[in-house]
């Protein structure tokens, strides 16, 4: 099944409910066929963006919606020709897995014929024409999951939306399902956005990532630009887990209490935003940020920072050691899992200077 | 717990004796006369328990069954009295049929005539209920909340006002006044206010809304949505609010007993009547005749209702199903 896709243009959208305004001004462009994953806090006002585009609200006068060339901001939802799944998934009680496959079909007066091939074909693909004729209430959550889905895609929508449709589900389904979904949309190829509050779902699915917070897009990028070019603190401290190194910045050294670490030039910061960086004097009072992963263990002697083990937890694949004593807060680092410290053990760390991030 | 720490009971004489008892306050250990007595009592209560509660659920069962008795005495005695040949001679008289059969022959024009008001009161207030349940629902304004209040006054004013009401007003329309259709008006206006509330429960709790919002990303209009998902989902309200009305309706007199003419005689009025001018076997009868005709209604209406919702048939399929839930395909 290969669906046609257009792209997405939001221009200047805002979205005020009772007077709060909750979507500052927003413009966004989605290209066809790609998969953005709104990310955010609730709250953050990802939800809204995808209602704006889905057409179940409306922007604020001046906000534009287009799907390729066709302006669709005065355009109900039900002539949009989108497909959506809803956290809740609003599957229909009082019909069948077939029926409510088959709704919006039944809806365009598709020949009864050809719909039921439609529906058919999709009960295969999502593994659920053993269920067919089942009331919704004797489905699992995952298969309700999958009945919705197919009841969206069953119009054959020029746009896909996704409404936190894994948020539901017990974890480990979540897992297996996010796989499924990754493999389904690029195979599909059709334009979809996606609202999660879980950055796993937004790295493994997302082409492009758009972090929300507080109304506002913080930033916009591929998961790694995300993940390891942060812009700002938001977007740092929502994406993974992020050390901060505060001290005092000397000819090209942050000097904090364990030790010190050479700062990288500003030039190799990536091209980010580090206004405070690069227009900080060139000594004073400076903060540096590094990933959990980023850091390695390393002879105190010879280590950058030292400290000692406050505390360590067993993941699994790794353990997530907290480290103070090296700077003003306790530093996490990840290591191997067969790694085993007892607390109070001196430490030392270094860390490879393109993996530290500053930040404003 | 008795006298588990000599200074808890120390404490106790001293509350219980205040006056003379300052020496074995100070002296805990001393034998008092109390302290032997209380581990005595555990034992002794222990025992006394399952009497006790015995005690509890007879008391408990013989004042149920009185009050049961007390409701349910004068019913049956209302129901033998129409099927004894003599009420003043009792039973002993002999048991009859005679009674009813004349209810029967008199009354049942009532009968019909209740069944007719109550359908039409059913239909107008179905065809007026439902959408206006939906909308309220749905309507957050100030508007809609004093349209909720003002529904409501029929209810909270006796029936005599509202009757008084509609006969200044349209007691002058001589055809319309002498109609069934008068009564009928008077029932609407009446029982409305349970419809439009049990329709807008429903439509505002359950996630009809998203459910709705559901079918519109699939294409379907307003009016689609509303007959393919808003009416079958808002079904538990509806058969709600219609064995509501149907039962109000049959059952109303204060109204009605304003309204009516000597042509448009409903059941409860007849019964006043019976009551009012013959004797008290017709009556009781007529009460049984009642109860026969309204019976089957209620059961009838109770089981479409709970079939409607799905509840009864929902509850059995999930016990079957419940095993297959945990399998993730």
């Amino acid at each position: 099944m290969k669906l046609t896709s257009v792209p997405i243009t939001l221009t200047q959208c805002a979205k005020t409910f009772r007077g709060t305004r909750v979507l500052e001004p927003l413009n966004l462009a989605i290209g066809a066929g790609e998969t953005l994953v709104l990310l955010g806090p609730s709250g953050c006002g990802k939800t809204t963006t995808l209602r704006l585009i889905a057409g179940l609200e409306t922007p604020d006068a001046g906000g534009r919606i287009a799907f390729g060339d066709d302006d669709v901001t005065a355009l109900p939802i039900e002539k949009r020709a989108v497909g959506m799944v809803f956290q809740s998934y609003a599957l229909f009680p009082n019909l069948t897995v077939r029926g409510n496959i088959g709704y919006g079909l039944k809806i365009r007066r598709t020949p009864a014929a050809l719909a039921r091939q439609r529906v058919d074909e999709l009960l295969g693909m999502m593994r659920l024409s053993a269920h067919a004729d089942k009331p919704i209430d004797q489905l699992s959550g995952g298969q309700r999951q999958r009945v919705a889905l197919a009841r969206a895609l069953a119009v054959q929508p020029r746009v896909l939306l996704l409404d936190e449709p894994l948020t539901a589900l017990d974890a480990r389904l979540r897992d297996t399902l996010r796989g499924e979904m990754n493999a389904l949309l690029r195979e599909l190829g059709i334009t979809t956005v996606y609202v999660t509050h879980d950055q796993a779902e937004a790295m493994e699915l997302g082409d492009r990532i758009v972090v929300m917070s507080a109304g506002r897009i913080e930033q916009i990028g591929s998961p790694r630009d995300i993940y390891y070019r942060p812009v700002n603190r938001t977007v740092a401290q929502f994406v993974g887990t992020i050390n901060r190194l505060a001290g005092e910045r000397r000819d090209g050294m942050l000097t904090t209490i364990g030790g010190a670490v050479p700062l990288p030039a500003p030039a190799a910061t990536h091209g980010s935003v580090n206004t405070a960086a690069s227009t900080a004097p060139a000594n004073g009072p400076h903060e540096i940020f590094f990933r959990p992963e980023d850091a390695r263990l390393a002879d105190p002697a010879s280590a950058q920072l030292r400290g000692h083990i406050d505390s360590t937890a067993f993941l699994g694949e790794r353990t997530r050691l907290t480290i103070g004593g090296a700077a003003p807060e306790p530093l996490v680092v990840d290591v191997a899992g067969r790694i085993e410290l007892a607390r109070g053990t001196p430490v030392g760390i270094s860390i490879e200077q393109d993996a530290l991030i500053a930040l404003s | 717990m008795s006298g588990a720490s000599p200074g808890s009971g120390a404490d106790k004489r001293n509350d219980t004796l205040p006056m003379n008892s300052i020496t074995a306050s100070e002296s805990p250990s001393s034998p008092s006369p109390s302290s032997p007595s209380q581990p005595a009592a555990g034992p002794r209560a222990r025992r006394a328990w399952p009497s006790t509660r015995a005690w509890l659920a007879a008391g408990q069962w013989l004042v149920t069954l009185l009050l049961c008795a007390f409701l349910i005495v004068p019913v049956v005695m209302s129901i033998m009295a129409g099927l004894t040949v003599n009420y003043f001679r009792g039973v002993s008289s002999g048991l009859t049929l005679r009674w009813l059969i004349e209810v029967w022959t008199q009354y049942h024009d009532s009968v019909w005539l209740s069944l007719e008001v109550a359908a039409a009161t059913l239909a107008i207030t179905l065809l007026t209920g439902v959408p206006a349940g939906y909308v309220l629902a749905r309507s957050k304004t100030r508007f809609a909340r004093i349209v909720e209040e003002f529904l409501v006054l029929p209810i909270a004013l006796p029936g005599l006002a509202s009757a008084l009401a509609l006969l200044v007003i349209y007691g002058g329309f001589t055809a319309f006044r002498m109609s069934p259709m008068f009564i009928v008006v008077g029932h609407v206006v009446f029982t409305l206010p349970f419809m439009v509330r049990a329709v807008a429960a429903v439509c505002a709790s359950s996630d009809l809304r998203t459910l709705e919002e559901g079918a519109a990303s699939l294409g379907a209009s307003f009016f689609t949505r509303f007959m393919t998902i808003v009416l079958p989902n808002a079904r538990p309200g509806i058969v709600a609010g219609a064995l509501a009305v149907l039962t109000l309706s049959i059952g109303e007199f204060n109204l009605t007993w304003m309204l009516h003419t000597p042509d448009t005689k409903t059941l409860p009025v007849g019964l006043a009547d019976t009551y009012a001018s013959m004797r008290i076997e017709i009556g009781s009868a007529y009460t049984i005749l009642f109860f026969i005709m309204t019976m089957p209604l209620l059961v009838a209406m109770q089981w479409l209702g709970v079939d409607a919702t799905g509840q009864r048939s929902a509850s059995k399929k999930r016990a079957v199903s419940s095993a297959k839930l945990d399998d993730p395909q």
